[in-house]
Parts: structure tokens; C-alpha cells; sequence
């Protein structure tokens, strides 16, 4: 699927857009990481949570688990939820 | 204090390695430590806890990186910063067993480099508190789950509401320069700790060091030291700047003491940081910061001076000459300040409005290197060769 990647993490893809396969959330930002090493661990903790300030969604809806699942064709969008100076 | 003794050396170039919350940045400076040529920003936009250079190779520089968004992780270079490769396995805590919640960590605070007769080797400390090694000069790290996840240590760290408000911290992870497997580290909240066998147990070092009132001594985890250094010159002394005064340990004693109390009352004994001098284990620096009321953490009166000590903590002189000499609030924190290795001994200090001062003259007299850049978190000094 395409992966819309914010740009705290254009260090890792080079860019906007990467591609990722799999089914669940955990199985997308794997394949990620195998592509491009590093990128999971900045936005998933030791502990398999999402970091405080990394949001997912996908299909206009957003998505709060790792095992949730993603369509095959569809868009995986990767935000960075930051405030203050 | 009495003016330095001993003529110029050059032991080679000397390098301030400058952490902020905004980034990294490197000054070199010239033979005379007059002309400094800047080098950054590094990772601009990153919070940057601190940036150690290797001295066994004078090559591998490892940085402390997180930013608002995205996780903790090392980055390391070894052409000073043209290049940087990212730890293929950062500082992390083990997963819990199933059931537990686990920790995870915030960001790595501190990294101290290995004995000098193990390369490669490297150490770091965490928020929330931990200790982790790298014995591939900082490539891959693993968490020393002996004391990470020891139910006694667990106990003594607290919870991420002990500690400072960006979290508790592990520091301070000080090399005995004779003995590799002799190791100290500090935890604030959590006490001074020492350990004989490479860094595989910790027992608490906490005698004689005074805690908040109305707390018991005797707990460990009541213990908040700030910034622990040893003296290169003699590995049996130690100096410390906690939340509670300034103290001496001179080993094999356990049993630590407030030198503090000769300062003059009006400035106290209260500070983050503290430095010593690589070649006379009776002189010491301090910057010391209001510590009243609710603690506001600034220049007491907005009036900024070090203290230096040359009789190990009997008396104390303030060394502001160059200094502001009113309306200066800011402060400075426990990494943000370092001595090379010249002599006269050439002292820095990063502030918390982002101004980096310098004295090449053991603290005499300062002035201002840098201004207007983040809030300086880290300064470390180091020197590699000058190139032919």
C-alpha cells in the first residue's frame, strides 16, 4: 500500500511517499522498517505503543492499534502531532 | 583564587561538542583558543542531550537525539560530522513480560565512553532511568537489565513523576581510569551508586549526603545528586554537585562531605553542575543558581558567577570578571560545562538562553564565544591532534 510519510521521517524514505505491505498496522509498519531500517522504532516504542505524537490513519479514519487491519490497496497516512515552541 | 601556575601548552585542537534543545554544533578553535571556527547546525531541530567524542581514537563521535515527534536514538559519525549513521539498535528498554507494562525510553541523557583498554565500548544513561552498554562503539546498545529491571533499583528510580520535570535522569556514569571494571553512575532521583564488576550490580553510595527536609536519609531513593565527577589526577576523589549542597568523597571512605557550607550564604551551595580540574584534584568549579522559595534556578540575583575552589572545598572565590554583572537570568545545566586540557586549564559553560562562555585562564577571566543559540543543554570538551 502507499505510505504518505510526514517530514520528521524523510531522513529514512528519501521523500512523501513509500510503499509497505501488509495486513494489519504492525504488519505495514514492519515491511516499512525493512525497506527502510530505523523508521518504525522513531514512531513505535520498546513496548509496541505508538509514540505520543505519531498518528496513523487510513480510509479517513484513525487508527489507534497495532493490530488493526489495512486494506491492500489502500493509503496508509503517517502524521506528526506536535505542539508548542 | 590565585592566578594559574604553568606555561601555554598545546596538547592539540580543542573542540567544544555543544548540545541544545534545537541541535548540535561544533567549535574548533585555534592554537591559542582565541579564534573559534563554528561548525552547525547539526540535527537542527532535534533536542539534543548531549555529544561525546571518543578519546581512544579522537575519531567517533556519538550524539544523543530525540525531537518532538519521534522517538530517542544515537546517532555517530567518525569524520566529526560530515557523515552520520544512525544505531541500527538505539537505547531500549527489554519488552515486559506479559501483563507488566514496560518502560520505554523518553530519551538517552547521557554517554560516557568506555576504559581506555576496551574500545568500542560505550555507556549511556536514560530518561526514565536506565543503563545501557554498547560494546561496538555505539552501533548496538542493550539495556543492563541487572539494575533496569531489579525490583531494588525499580524502587530507588521512582516513577517518571519523581524525577526533573522532562523526566528522570541516570548520569554522571563515571570510568575508574585504573580499573575498568570500576564504575559510578547517578541517578536523580535515585542516589550515587558504585559497582566493582563492570557495571553487572550497584551498590548505593549515598553516606553523608544530605536530602530534602523532612525525607529520611536513609532511603535511597530520596537522594537527587545532580552531577558527580572524578579527578583524573587522583581516581580516589570525588566531587559532587546535588540538590542538597556540594560534597567531597575522598576513597576509600564512604561517607561524602558538604563542602558547600564555606560558600557564602547569600549564593548557597545549590547548583546543577560541576567540573574538575584534569590535573589538580584540590580545584573544582561550580555555577551556582537560586535554590530559595520555589526554586527559580537562575543566577542568584541575576548576578552570574562560577566559584572555584583550589583546597578541595575549604573556601571558595567567585569568579565573575567579565561575567554580567546584573540582570542575567539565566542558568546553567548539569552537562554545560567543561575544562580542557591545556594549561592554564581553559573552562566553558553553555547557558540556558543559549550563550556560550569560555575562560582560558582557570576562570579569572570570561567571555562570551557564542550567543543566541538554543537552550544549551551540553558542552564537552575535546581535543584530537592538530593535522600536519
Amino acid at each position: 500500500m502507499k505510505v504518505l510519510i510526514p517530514s520528521a521521517l524523510y531522513a529514512y524514505t528519501g521523500g512523501a511517499r513509500a510503499e509497505a505491505d501488509g495486513e494489519t498496522l504492525a504488519d505495514v509498519l514492519a515491511d516499512l522498517d525493512r525497506r527502510h531500517p530505523g523508521i518504525r522504532f522513531r514512531m513505535i516504542d520498546e513496548q509496541n505503543r505508538i509514540r505520543r505524537h505519531i498518528r496513523f490513519f487510513s480510509e479517513n479514519i484513525q487508527i489507534c492499534k497495532l493490530d488493526h487491519p489495512l486494506p491492500a490497496t489502500g493509503e496508509l497516512i503517517i502524521v506528526q502531532a506536535l505542539s508548542g515552541g | 583564587m590565585s592566578q594559574p601556575t604553568g606555561s601555554p601548552a598545546s596538547p592539540g585542537e580543542t573542540i567544544l561538542l555543544i548540545a541544545t534543545r534545537k541541535g548540535a554544533w561544533l567549535y574548533f578553535s585555534d592554537a591559542e583558543r582565541r579564534a573559534w571556527r563554528v561548525d552547525g547546525p547539526h540535527f537542527l531541530g532535534h533536542t539534543i542531550h548531549h555529544m561525546v567524542l571518543d578519546p581512544r581514537d579522537e575519531r567517533t563521535l556519538l550524539v544523543a537525539a530525540r525531537t518532538g515527534h519521534l522517538g530517542p536514538t544515537v546517532f555517530r559519525s567518525t569524520d566529526f560530522g560530515r557523515n552520520w549513521r544512525e544505531a541500527s539498535r538505539p537505547p531500549a528498554f527489554a519488552p515486559a513480560p506479559e501483563g507488566q507494562e514496560g518502560r520505554a525510553v523518553d530519551h538517552t541523557f547521557w554517554l560516557t565512553p568506555g576504559h581506555l583498554s576496551e574500545p568500542g565500548l560505550w555507556y549511556a544513561g536514560t530518561s526514565p532511568q536506565g543503563l545501557f552498554r554498547s560494546t561496538d562503539g555505539g552501533v548496538t546498545w542493550a539495556p543492563a537489565s541487572s539494575i533496569n529491571d531489579a525490583p531494588q533499583y525499580r524502587q530507588w528510580m521512582g516513577t517518571v513523576q519523581d524525577g526533573t520535570p522532562d523526566g528522570p535522569k541516570l548520569h554522571s556514569i563515571i570510568i575508574d581510569p585504573r580499573d575498568a571494571s570500576h564504575l559510578y553512575m547517578a541517578m536523580s532521583g535515585g542516589g550515587v551508586h558504585e559497582s566493582t564488576d563492570g557495571g553487572q550490580t550497584f551498590t548505593p553510595l549515598v553516606d553523608g549526603l544530605q536530602v530534602v527536609e523532612g525525607f529520611n536519609p536513609d532511603d535511597v531513593a530520596f537522594h537527587d545528586p545532580h552531577c558527580v565527577r572524578l579527578c583524573p589526577s587522583n581516581p580516589d576523589r570525588l566531587y559532587q554537585q546535588n540538590h542538597c549542597g556540594i560534597y567531597r568523597l575522598d576513597r576509600p571512605s564512604r561517607s561524602w562531605t558538604r563542602i558547600g557550607k564555606a560558600m557564602l550564604a547569600e549564593v548557597g551551595d545549590i547548583g546543577f553542575t560541576m567540573v574538575v580540574h584534569p590535573r589538580d584534584a584540590d580545584c573544582a568549579w561550580v555555577f551556582p543558581m537560586d535554590g530559595t522559595s520555589v526554586w527559580p534556578r537562575t543566577s542568584p540575583d541575576g548576578k552570574p558567577a562560577v566559584y572555584g575552589t583550589r583546597d578541595a572545598g575549604t573556601s571558595w572565590q567567585r569568579l565573575d570578571a567579565g561575567l554580567p554583572v546584573s540582570q542575567a537570568w539565566w542558568t546553567v545545566k548539569r552537562q554545560a560545562m567543561s575544562v580542557d586540557a591545556h594549561d592554564p586549564v581553559g573552562v566553558y559553560f553553555g547557558t540556558s538562553s543559549g550563550e556560550l562562555w569560555m575562560s582560558r585562564d582557570e576562570g579569572i577571566e570570561w567571555e562570551c564565544i557564542a550567543r543566541h543559540l538554543p537552550e544549551i543543554y551540553a558542552v564537552e570538551t575535546a581535543t584530537r591532534a592538530v593535522p600536519a
